[in-house]
């Protein structure tokens, strides 16, 4: 396992009171494994991806444990996590758009950030310039202000910087969404080229889109209000789902390539449920065609066949 | 960059020829005639009054057609002669600006750039210090809200009255002739402490807001966050948060500059400090129109220039608006 998370609970603190965004996750992320995440929007998979690398400032660690390569992340101590940022467990993260400097040319940034952490920034320049060329960039957008490139280009610049030192864990937040699809399948192949070519050891994708997911992820875990609800291998979910939320979830995907963000689950009436005060037990009770008395006991997230995980009562 | 530059010329010339216009055309169009007000301040005998008038008439040219006075007004504008000052009794209105001129830089200059640099130290520093913000901000915010009237007297009424630290009226002792010894410059000094001080104070409160706000605006923007969840060492951070800050902050100061030449109008009357704004609120009083006119010209120019160069200054320190200029893309 490169990555093993332990019953990672992660609450934001608020004026109401905790929103329990990340409610007890536990799963691992094998060496060379693309993990997908996927889930509707506000159940959490940012919550996850921000926690592994950085807190926000209204984050609050509650408990749980995450091992990257056997060591264990102290991702509660803001500043003993700086050894590990970049190096170890990086990020291209949801706003990659507006992610450089703006008044700084792309290469002085990055010069000066890997030299503040440490390592001369010229014996980074060709291996700079190599994965440039490898993503499509030219080498003179070094020179440029992140103002003169696209929104694609800056897309691809904020990959191959994330990446530069090779980290054995890269968090990809919905790098997609904001792109048209044909370049949304390019930048989906990147990240495949990347972990090919042992740039980044192991990756989760956040994404809205699971077709993008069936094109690129070893294995897709679905998340509900906080939880986790199944993690399999892409076939298994995309063609013998158990959970019952991940089954709508397919189900009312029209066909593979159509994102789901527009038509966000037609198919399952209600909506997710509040996480400032969560009721107990199955947090899909509500919305579930299958619910039964047992649902008002929480079910547990278990290994239902060799790699297929899922917390449902109905299926274990 | 040429033709950016070449079309804010052109822009610029055609706001002063309208402005210049305008300006041109208020002392003859409003009501009241200033030379009948000057001559009936001056007790002369009523049989003399109509050849006074002509005289008057004439000297100003008033007595002209409208185009060819409006012809010869920018004839004389070129060539720098701004007419008459009627309350200065004839004195030339340049050399009366010119003569207060000194004064109001003296006083604006310093007061601008310091408070400029020290307020945006202080901000900065504030924005990094927790205890320094909690105690600083609340002065900054007392400094800015305080009518600036009531802080310039209450400065002149502490240091001036009770300690008698300072002299609070004038611009050096009347006891004394403008001479180049130690004793008048030290005159021309402790006239200039109070009003140089409540400008200093008052601004000073501005900047430091303001740039304690921008940097904790730029500390939680996109490219901070990421830095920061690449692991960049909380140096890198704020210098590129500071950097980013500053700009807005150097638009401000040269906005601020380009106010000075209209001089700080209730600064100089409350310690009567014979500067540019002293010096219009004489000309109104009196009626003077050329005076005025000659003041606003001269305001008109000064604010231009200033709007000049913050344009130079932006482009010299924003990338982005080099970028926008030359019309370079991805
Ligand atoms: N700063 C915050 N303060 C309080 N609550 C927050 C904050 N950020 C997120 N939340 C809450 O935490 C929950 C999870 O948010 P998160 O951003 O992780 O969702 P997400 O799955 O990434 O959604 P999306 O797909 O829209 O990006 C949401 O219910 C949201 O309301
Ligand atoms: S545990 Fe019960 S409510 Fe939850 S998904 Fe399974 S059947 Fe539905
Ligand atoms: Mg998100």
């Amino acid at each position: 396992m490169s990555l093993q998370v332990t019953n990672l609970r992660v609450y934001y603190r608020t004026l109401a009171g905790d929103v329990r965004a990340l409610d007890g996750v536990t799963f691992g992320v094998a060496d060379g494994e693309i993990m997908g995440l996927a889930g509707e929007s506000g159940c959490g998979k940012s919550t996850l991806g921000n926690s592994l690398v950085r807190f926000d400032p209204r984050m609050r660690y509650i408990e749980g444990r995450v091992e990257l390569e056997g060591l264990e992340l102290p991702i509660w101590d803001n500043a003993a996590m700086n050894d590990f940022r970049f190096k170890e467990v990086s990020i291209v993260p949801q706003y990659a758009m507006s992610a450089l400097n703006p008044t700084r040319k792309i290469g002085r940034m990055t010069a000066e950030l890997v030299a503040a952490r440490g390592i001369p920034p010229e014996t980074i320049v060709p291996e700079l310039e190599r994965r440039l060329d490898l993503v499509g960039l030219s080498r003179d957008v070094l020179d440029r202000y992140p103002i003169e490139l696209s929104g694609g280009m800056k897309q691809r610049m904020v990959m191959v910087l994330s990446t530069i030192l090779n980290p054995s864990l890269l968090i990809a937040d919905e790098i997609t969404s904001a792109l048209d699809v044909s370049t949304q399948k390019a930048v989906a192949e990147m990240l495949v080229s990347f972990r090919d070519h042992g740039f980044v050891k192991s990756m989760i994708v956040i994404t809205h889109d699971v077709s993008i997911l069936y094109q690129i992820a070893d294995t897709i875990t679905v998340m509900y209000a906080g939880k986790l609800a199944e993690k399999a291998p892409t076939e298994s979910i995309i063609s013998a789902p158990r959970h019952p939320y991940t089954r709508l979830l397919i189900s009312s995907l029209p066909e593979v390539g159509v994102r789901y963000a527009e038509r966000r689950l037609a198919g399952i009436a209600g909506s997710p449920p509040l996480l400032l005060d969560p009721p107990a037990g199955c947090r899909f009770r509500d919305r579930c065609p299958v619910a039964s008395e047992q649902c008002l006991q929480e079910p547990p997230f278990v290994e239902i066949e060799a790699g297929h995980f899922a917390a449902c009562w109905k299926v274990a | 960059m040429r033709r950016y530059f070449g079309r804010k010329l052109l822009i610029y010339g055609l706001t002063f020829f309208i402005a210049a216009t305008i300006d041109w055309m208020i002392p003859r169009f409003m009501p009241g005639n200033p030379v009948q007000s000057l001559l009936s301040r001056s007790h002369v005998a009523p049989d003399a009054v109509p050849a006074l008038i002509a005289y008057y008439n004439n000297l100003f040219g008033l007595d002209r057609p409208i185009w060819e006075q409006y012809l010869s007004f920018w004839g004389a504008l070129l060539s720098g002669d701004l007419g008459r000052s009627v309350y200065l009794t004839g004195r030339p209105v340049t050399d009366v600006i010119m003569s207060a001129v000194p004064y109001t830089l003296a006083l604006l200059v310093p007061a601008i750039l310091l408070s400029w640099w020290a307020g945006n130290s202080f901000g900065a520093m504030a924005a990094r210090r927790r205890w320094l913000d909690n105690a600083a901000l609340p002065i900054g915010y007392i400094l800015t809200a305080t009518p600036y009237m009531w802080l310039a007297i209450v400065l002149a009424w502490i240091l001036g009255f009770i300690f008698r630290l300072f002299p609070i009226s004038g611009g050096y002792s009347y006891a004394l002739e403008p001479t180049l010894t130690w004793t008048f410059v030290g005159s021309l000094f402790s006239h200039w402490f109070l009003p140089f001080a409540s400008l200093f104070l008052v601004m000073f409160g501005g900047w430091a807001i303001g740039m304690r706000n921008m940097i904790i605006y730029e500390l939680d923007a996109d490219y901070s966050r990421y830095l920061e969840a690449l692991g960049a060492p909380t140096r890198l951070v704020r210098k590129y948060a500071f950097r980013n800050a500053v700009l807005p902050q150097i638009t401000g100061l040269a906005l601020q500059l380009g106010v000075i030449v209209s001089g700080a109008l209730v600064t100089e009357i409350v310690f009567s400090y014979p500067g540019i704004g002293k010096l219009t609120l004489a000309a109104i009083q009196n009626e003077d129109y050329f005076l005025l006119q000659g003041i606003f010209l001269f305001i008109i120019v000064g604010v231009l220039i200033a709007n000049f160069l913050v344009d130079i200054a932006y482009v010299l320190v924003d990338p982005r608006t080099r970028v926008g200029m030359s019309g370079r893309s991805a």
